[in-house]
């Protein structure tokens, strides 16, 4: 988090020549406007650049890309039917024990890539099943935390007042209560009306963290001068909140929605597995992985598949949301030799 | 300093009001409370509903359930708690008493050790940033974050219990293993040290051996199964957590601090041989404790005497010693006791309950146990925490290292070492505070997943019956331990805060 105390001076121009040259004669090179160095570049096109650069982040970001890809073409999403030929509901005979038949050198999916549960299910089609439910909950919470926590921080911050004393002891009344016990009792009652609506829900509980941290941005930016400006050319208060104020928290706010994506499918799939999330018949991720954690010594692959896409999707967004970080933000990498 | 204490603490009292207040209202509208009866076939189904509406009020709306409920809590004031009865009438503090003790010893374990482990660790990785160290915490870190904790706990039985267990009954290890071992830890243990490419083969070379020769001792001696050692490997551990302690603190120059520190290190490890008999079976853990405060005020004293000029510092030195000695005493007694308690549980990592059921053996035999139990589930909680407490140390001692007044004390030409513990430390500390502080009530949250699948009888339990039930008394009790244990630790924290940082003492 950047310190509000401090001047956002990372974007200052750095001096790119040390001035008087040791070698005489020396004859500056001539400008090409196509040279980095020379061209100036607007904020968005810095951090834009920062970003692609980031090896980590792009990795990340094409594996996160292909899950969503995998996950919503191969069985279909709705209506639309997907490559994948074998329904995740239908059971059929098992073959081979129900072992995944998935072979990498050389590359085979075979008959059941991820093997087959107890009564026969194609295993592939449930993990794509219950990803597809997962990552439509995690993107629906993150943003719902997102725009909620913007706008209570927003109004904290920008008000303050009573209106900031009761936003912010709101908020404290939602981060005393634990997350997860909240989580599982809006859950429960929410969990019948499908994936959605639980996803609604709980992006009504996770907004707390950076409802603070949006009040903490713009309590530092209301202050600045080009605020203090716009105010007085007249603008209005939304005006300036939205216009003048947002956009130098867009950081802080891309930043925490990330990381609040990684968050909500961690927290979507404790919730499936202590019963309070998805119920029957739809499955997510968690909800596989409480279904059949018994079935660890008789039939690993079971347990393993839903627990490796968890664990792929939260890493990748979490590195996505590490390089969007060092995007916005680069005075934490500036000591790098 | 008492008023913002003070005020703190009021805030913290009526934010959990309101907050009760609104978990009960959830809690009472999330389902039917009468839902099983309702299906059942049984006889006497319409006397069995209105017994349950009887004890659970339900003729009444949620409010003056909740205001009955909350009169019972405010008179714990004058230490007459009542916490109300369970739908099938079951007080609810009967309930509690255990849970409350086995969920809190799970989650402040694993914070304590989690707070030393990740600020540790996070420091280590701002010195040495960008090496191959750091990218391996970094990697390790963000996978811990996204670990999903349930599925972690059942390869952690898997393959920290059961194969552990079957590894521990013929402790066997091969070449192979004992060469992979040495050569990763030698690798970290030098990335660690540092310095030049010849300082670094010579700590891993080093390190390389001893690992690799220690493994195959321990292996040939048996030492996995009966890890006891005697008075004199105790002592040289002793000195070397007091040499340790001092360096860090004020270094080797102060002699009478590194004094005071060993003198203390010689009465610790007489005394716990004099104390013989009593530390062989305290029969109570608070006879333990009471010891260790008799170490630390003897540690405060020699501090006080050896002091000299630097007095403070010794006794702090002193004191830090004396309760890593008592750590290493801990450490030897367990050692001790491990063969015999082997002999009772062949099998010692569990991986259900949080005690042996019909365990009988000696004071250290049972602590073994207990410890045993709670091996597991406290590794996964303190997974993530270390994961986000290392973090946020590594950024915020980069953030310190790089302030001007860091600058300021190299030019004047302070080493290192006195750099980074007496001036960088410190401040970055302060941040951690407030992470830690809000990270609890996230703990806790871990812990109900975490008891679950470890099938322990803890608050998680009560919470999930509770809510599965429609019935707001259990899931209220568990909210009022978590919550008081939530302001408790912001309180700690906001007075951490205020040590570390004068300005905020107004």
């Amino acid at each position: 988090m950047p310190d509000p105390t401090q001047p956002g001076d990372e974007y200052a121009p750095q001096p790119t020549d040390s001035g008087i040259s040791p070698v005489p004669g020396h004859v500056m090179p001539e400008v090409t406007p196509g040279r980095t160095e020379d061209r100036s570049y607007s904020q968005g096109q810095l951090v834009r650049r920062r970003f692609f650069r980031h090896v980590g982040a792009m990795v990340s970001l094409a594996v996160l890309l292909l899950v969503v890809l995998v996950s919503f073409t191969s069985i279909g999403f709705g209506p639309v039917p997907g490559w994948w030929d074998k329904d995740f509901a239908r059971a059929a005979d098992l073959v081979d024990g129900g072992r995944p038949t998935l072979q990498l050198f050389p590359f085979a999916l075979g008959e059941h890539p991820f093997g087959q549960d107890n009564a026969g299910k194609d295993y592939f089609a449930l993990v794509m099943r219950g990803t597809q439910i997962s990552l439509t909950i995690a993107f629906v919470v993150g943003i719902v935390s997102t725009a909620l926590g913007t706008l209570v921080g927003a109004l904290a911050g920008y008000y303050r007042g009573w209106v900031e004393s009761v936003l912010m002891r709101l908020t404290d009344l939602f981060i005393v209560i634990p997350l997860l016990v909240l989580a599982a009792v809006l859950g429960r009652i929410a969990g019948g009306g499908g994936p959605v609506m639980l996803a609604l829900v709980l992006g009504l509980v996770t907004w707390t963290g950076l409802a603070r941290l949006v009040r903490g941005e713009v309590l530092s930016l209301r202050e600045r001068d080009f605020v203090t400006a716009a105010r007085a050319g007249g603008t209005g208060a939304v005006r300036t909140v939205v216009k003048h104020i947002l956009p130098n928290a867009v950081g802080v706010i891309i930043v925490s929605g990330t990381l609040a994506i990684a968050s909500a499918i961690l927290l979507e799939t404790a919730l499936s597995f202590l019963g309070f999330g998805v119920q029957p018949p739809d499955v997510s991720l968690g909800s596989l992985i409480s279904t059949y954690q018994s079935a660890f010594t008789t039939r690993p692959w079971l347990f393993w598949w839903p627990g490796l896409v968890i664990l792929t999707i939260a890493l990748s967004v979490n590195f996505v949301g590490d390089g969007l970080r060092d995007a916005f933000d680069p005075r934490q990498n500036r000591s790098k030799s | 300093m008492l008023r913002f204490v003070l005020r703190r603490v009021g805030i913290s009292l009526l934010v959990m009001l309101g907050a009760s207040a609104l978990l009960f209202w959830l809690v009472t509208v999330s389902g039917d409370a009468l839902a099983d009866l309702r299906e059942s076939n049984a006889e006497n189904r319409q006397t069995l509903m209105n017994s349950r509406i009887r004890t659970m009020g339900l003729d009444e709306p949620w409010w003056s359930r909740y205001l009955s409920w909350l009169g019972g809590v405010a008179r714990c004031f004058t230490l007459d708690c009542r916490l109300g009865v369970t739908r099938n009438g079951v007080d609810v503090q009967q309930l509690m008493g255990n849970a409350a003790v086995t969920t809190l010893r799970l989650v402040v374990l694993a914070t304590l050790l989690a707070i030393v482990v990740g600020v540790a660790v996070g420091i280590l990785t701002a010195l040495r940033q960008y090496s191959g160290f750091d990218y391996t915490v970094t990697f390790l870190a963000f996978l811990f974050f996204s670990l999903p904790v349930f599925w972690a706990a059942v390869l952690l039985k898997e393959f920290g219990a059961i194969r552990f267990n079957d590894w521990l009954a013929d402790p066997l290890i091969s070449p192979l293993v004992t060469v992979l071992l040495a050569v990763v830890l030698a690798f970290v243990l030098q990335s660690i040290v540092g310095g030049g490419p010849r300082r670094r083969l010579t700590t891993g070379g080093i390190a390389f051996v001893w690992i690799a020769v220690s493994l195959v001792v321990f292996e040939e001696t048996g030492t996995f199964r009966d890890p006891s050692f005697g008075v004199v490997p105790l002592a040289i551990a002793g000195a070397g957590a007091a040499v340790l302690t001092t360096t860090l603190v004020t270094g080797l120059g102060h002699r009478r601090v590194l004094y005071a520190a060993l003198t203390t290190v010689a009465l610790v490890v007489v005394g716990s041989l004099a104390l013989g008999g009593v530390v062989d079976d305290p029969g109570h853990a608070v006879v333990l404790v009471g010891l260790y405060a008799l170490a630390v005020v003897t540690a405060l004293v020699v501090g006080w005497a050896w002091g000299g000029s630097s007095r403070r510092q010794a006794m702090a030195v002193s004191a830090v010693t004396a309760t890593l000695v008592c750590l290493l005493v801990l450490m030897s007694k367990v050692a001790e006791y491990w063969g015999s308690y082997l002999v009772l549980q062949p099998r010692p990592i569990s991986t259900i309950g949080a005690s042996t059921p019909g365990f009988a053996g000696t004071f250290w035999e049972d602590f073994i146990d207990k410890g045993t139990q709670l091996v597991l589930p406290t590794i996964l909680l303190m997974l993530i925490s270390v994961a986000s407490y290392s973090r946020y140390t590594r950024s915020s001692m980069l953030e310190v290292l790089e302030q001007d007044y860091v600058r300021t004390a190299r030019s004047k030409g302070l080493s290192e070492r006195t750099v980074v513990t007496r001036h960088a430390f410190r401040n970055a500390l302060i941040p951690i505070t407030t992470i830690v502080a809000f990270d609890f009530a996230g703990l806790i949250g871990g812990a109900v997943i975490t008891e679950q699948v470890f099938g322990w009888k803890g608050m998680g339990e009560l919470f999930q019956t509770g809510l599965n039930q429609t019935d707001p008394i259990p899931v209220m009790a568990f909210f009022l331990v978590t919550g008081s244990a939530a302001i408790l630790m912001n309180l700690l924290a906001d007075i951490a805060y205020a040590s570390l940082d004068p300005r905020i003492r107004r």
